[in-house]
C-alpha cells in the first residue's frame, strides 16, 4: 500500500497491515495450535508533530501495537515505515541506530528504572550506548534534560526510590528524550499517577512537543485524557481498529457501537451519562483474543448484531472526512444524541 | 437515627526510627444506613489508612493515637480479638483494589464465599455452596452454578471483583468499605461494578465507605464526601455541594486538573492545557502544624503561614472547610 501511497513528507510513521500473533498452546494433545491474535491487520499513519492516541481495554492490542512499532516484539507481518524506511526488517546495528529516533515511556516508572543507578546515569545511559556527543557534552546534556523535565540539578545524584511517582515519570521522559528522538510512545504513561500529577506530566509532554516538534503515540484507556491530549484517535477492540478519526470529529459524533460503550462509561455524571449507559454500556468483560471468532470481533457484545456480523469481518471504511469505522451497519443504525442538555 | 459508622477524632501514627510520625490526624465522619461516604485525595493522603484503621487491619508499626470508631454504637478500636472476629466479615467487610491478590488462588470461589457463611452463620458445606450460587447470581455472574466451582485465575478481573463483592456482602454487613474497588479494571467494567454496588446498596441498605480518586464516581455514587490531604480532612459535605461548589483550593485544584470528557457539540471547545496543582503531597514526617496544603496553594498569604491547620469551618448544613481564606477566595 505504501507503494501506491508514497509517504508524504509530513507522515513520520506509516504502519501497514501490522499483524502480531502469539502461540498459545494447543487444544488437546492433537488439536490445532491456538494463536493469540493480539494485533490483526492494523494500519495507521501518524503526522509529524502530532499525537496519535490509541484507546481500548485490556486485550485490545494497543500496547502490543506500540511494542511492535517500537520493534520490542517481533511483528508476524506488516510494514512499519518510519521516516520513509521500512524498519520492520531492520536487524542488529541498523536497528540500534534507528532506535535513537523512537523511544518509549511505560506505565510504571518504578519498574522501568534500574533501582541501583543514579538518575543522572540513567539519563546518560542512552547517550553512552548510542555514542551520542562527547563524554563532556553528555554531562551538560544530562543536566539540560533534567531541567527540561522539571527536575532540580541535584536530582542527578539520587536513586529512583528517592523520587515520587511523578518525578520518576519525569525521569523516564528525560531518558526517552536523551537521544533526541522524533517519536515517543507513551504507553499508559500517566495511568498510574494521581490526577494532580497526571495533569503536570501531560502538560510537560505538551510543552516538550511544542518546543521540539515531537510526535507521540499515546496509549491510554482513559478517554478524557485521550481527548485532551491527542489530535487523532484510534479505538481498538480485540486486535483491530474499529474506529479512527481526528479527536474533535470522534468526540463530537463517534460512530461505532463499541465507541459508544466506551464513551458511555467515561461521560461525566449527569443525564447524558445515564442515558448513554442505559443504551450502550456493554455487559461483561472483553472476550479473549485467543482464536477469535470469524466476523466482527465485537459481534458477541454488540446490541445491534445481525447475522452478517457473525460471518463476515467488517473493514475499516471511510464514513466522513478522515473518519473511518469498521461496522457493517454504520449507515443503518441511528447515532445517539450526544448533546448534554436534556 | 444514629449512624451505622461514626468515626470520631481518629488519629493514626507510624512508629519509625525517628519517633512517632502522624499519618492521619483528627478525622471525624458519620455514615448512616444506606448511605455512601466517599473519601477522596491523592496517594499518601490517608484514605486507605482510614479504612484499615476502621477494620483494625493497620500494618505493624502503625498505631491509633486517638479517637473512636463506633460501629452500631460499639467501639471497634476497643473490641477484644474474639469480638472482632464477630465484627469483621459479619457486621463490616471490605473489598480491595486488586481482587486477584485478595482472593485465595487455591480455593474455588464457592469455597471462599461459603467460608464466610460457615464461619458467621454456622452453615454446613452444602448449604453454604448453595447460598454462594445465589450470591454469584446477585452480583450478576453468568452461569453461577458452574462458576461456583471455578478458581480465581479462571475468572476475569471484573468477575473476580464481583466475587469479592459477593463475599463481602454474604453476611449482609451493616458497613462495607470499598477501597478503590475499580482501579484495576477496564473502564466499561468499572461502570458496571459501580452500578452493581449501588443496586446492591438499594436492596441491602448497607452503609458504604468508598475510597476513590475518581471524582466522577463520587458524583454518581456518594451522598457525602470527605477530602483528605496529607492525613487531614480539609473539606467535607454533601457530594453534590462539594462538587458543585468546592471551597478548598485543593479540592478546586483536584477538580480542575481532571480532563473531563466533552461529547457532542461540547467536543469543539476542549481545553488543551490542563490546570495543574504544582508540587506534590508532603511526605510523612515533613508535615508541619500549619495548613498542609500551604506550599502548593496559590492563595496562601502570611496569615496561613502564621497559624496552625485551620479547623473545619462549618459553612452550612452541607459543607465544612479547613481554610483560613475560604470566604474571601470563594469563586
Amino acid at each position: 500500500m505504501s507503494d501506491a501511497w508514497p509517504v508524504a513528507a509530513d507522515i513520520l510513521l506509516d504502519v501497514n497491515d501490522l499483524v502480531v500473533h502469539f502461540p498459545a498452546g494447543r487444544r488437546g494433545m492433537f488439536g490445532k495450535p491456538s494463536k493469540v491474535h493480539a494485533v490483526d491487520g492494523v494500519s495507521f499513519r501518524v503526522r509529524r508533530g502530532t499525537t496519535f492516541g490509541i484507546v481500548g481495554e485490556s486485550g485490545s492490542g494497543k500496547s502490543t501495537t506500540a511494542q511492535a512499532v517500537m520493534r520490542l516484539i517481533p511483528a508476524t507481518s506488516g510494514q512499519i515505515v518510519f521516516g520513509g524506511e521500512n524498519i520492520a526488517g531492520f536487524q542488529g546495528e541498523r536497528l540500534r541506530q534507528a532506535r535513537r529516533k523512537f523511544q518509549i515511556v511505560f506505565q510504571d516508572p518504578f519498574s522501568s528504572l534500574d533501582p541501583r543507578r543514579r538518575a543522572g546515569d540513567l539519563v546518560r545511559e542512552p547517550l553512552d550506548l548510542l555514542g551520542i556527543g562527547s563524554p563532556k557534552g553528555r554531562d551538560a546534556r544530562v543536566s539540560r534534560l533534567l531541567a527540561e523535565v522539571g527536575l532540580p540539578p541535584q536530582a542527578a545524584d539520587l536513586f529512583p526510590h528517592q523520587f515520587s511517582g511523578g518525578q520518576r515519570q519525569r525521569l523516564c521522559i528525560a531518558r526517552a528524550m536523551a537521544p533526541e528522538p522524533d517519536l515517543i510512545v507513551c504507553d499508559e504513561a500517566v495511568s498510574a499517577l494521581d490526577v494532580a500529577i497526571q495533569a503536570q506530566i501531560l502538560n510537560l509532554l505538551k510543552k516538550l512537543q511544542r518546543e521540539r516538534g515531537l510526535t507521540y503515540i499515546f496509549i491510554s484507556h482513559d478517554l478524557g485524557v485521550i481527548q485532551h491530549f491527542c489530535d487523532e484517535i484510534a479505538v481498538m477492540y480485540l486486535g483491530k481498529i474499529v474506529e479512527q478519526a481526528p479527536a474533535p470529529v470522534f468526540f463530537s459524533a463517534p460512530r461505532h457501537p463499541y465507541s459508544w460503550s466506551l464513551v458511555a462509561a467515561a461521560a461525566p455524571p449527569g443525564p447524558l451519562r445515564t442515558r448513554l449507559k442505559a443504551q450502550f454500556l456493554v455487559k461483561g468483560d472483553p472476550p479473549s483474543p485467543v482464536d477469535p471468532p470469524p466476523g466482527c470481533r465485537f459481534a458477541q457484545r454488540c446490541p445491534f448484531v445481525i447475522e452478517k456480523c457473525r460471518e463476515e469481518p467488517p473493514v475499516l471504511a471511510v464514513t466522513g472526512p478522515s473518519h473511518f469505522v469498521a461496522c457493517h451497519r454504520v449507515n443503518e443504525i441511528e447515532a445517539p444524541n450526544f448533546t448534554a442538555s436534556d | 437515627m444514629s449512624p451505622v459508622l461514626s468515626v470520631q477524632n481518629l488519629s493514626v501514627a507510624m512508629k519509625g526510627a525517628s519517633g512517632i510520625v502522624p499519618v492521619l490526624e483528627h478525622l471525624s465522619f458519620d455514615v448512616a444506613q444506606g448511605k455512601t461516604m466517599a473519601l477522596v485525595g491523592e496517594s499518601g493522603c490517608g484514605k486507605s489508612m482510614t479504612a484499615l484503621a476502621i477494620m483494625r487491619l493497620l500494618p505493624e508499626d502503625f498505631v491509633v493515637t486517638s479517637g473512636r470508631v463506633l460501629l452500631d454504637g460499639e467501639n471497634v478500636l476497643a473490641a477484644a480479638p474474639q469480638a472482632l472476629r464477630g465484627l469483621r466479615g459479619n457486621k463490616m467487610s471490605m473489598i480491595f483494589q486488586e481482587p486477584m491478590t485478595a482472593l485465595n488462588p487455591l480455593y474455588t470461589v464457592g469455597d471462599q464465599i461459603g467460608e464466610v457463611l460457615r464461619q458467621h452463620r454456622g452453615l454446613g458445606r452444602r448449604d453454604a455452596t448453595e447460598q454462594a450460587i445465589g450470591f454469584l447470581k446477585a452480583v450478576q455472574i453468568p452461569a453461577a452454578e458452574a462458576r461456583v466451582h471455578a478458581y480465581p485465575h479462571q475468572l476475569s478481573g471484573g468477575m473476580r471483583q464481583r466475587v469479592m463483592i459477593a463475599m463481602a456482602l454474604a453476611c449482609k454487613p451493616k458497613l462495607l468499605i470499598a477501597d478503590e474497588p475499580t482501579t484495576a479494571l477496564d473502564v466499561t467494567v468499572q461502570a458496571q461494578i459501580f452500578d452493581l454496588l449501588s443496586e446492591l446498596q438499594d436492596d441491602t441498605d448497607t452503609a458504604i465507605v468508598l475510597i476513590t480518586h475518581d471524582l466522577g464516581a463520587v458524583a454518581e455514587l456518594a451522598d457525602d464526601v470527605a477530602v483528605l490531604y496529607a492525613g487531614r480532612c480539609i473539606e467535607k459535605g454533601s457530594s453534590q455541594e462539594v462538587i458543585a461548589h468546592a471551597r478548598h483550593p485543593y479540592t478546586r485544584g483536584l477538580m480542575a486538573c481532571v480532563p473531563h470528557l466533552h461529547l457532542g457539540p461540547a467536543a469543539a471547545n476542549v481545553q488543551r492545557e490542563l490546570e495543574e496543582i504544582p508540587g506534590m503531597v508532603p511526605p510523612l514526617g515533613a508535615r508541619g502544624a500549619e495548613c498542609a496544603f500551604l506550599p502548593r496553594c496559590a492563595f496562601a498569604i502570611d496569615v496561613c503561614r502564621a497559624q496552625p491547620q485551620p479547623p473545619l469551618d462549618v459553612v452550612d448544613a452541607h459543607a465544612a472547610v479547613s481554610c483560613w481564606r475560604h470566604r474571601e477566595i470563594a469563586p
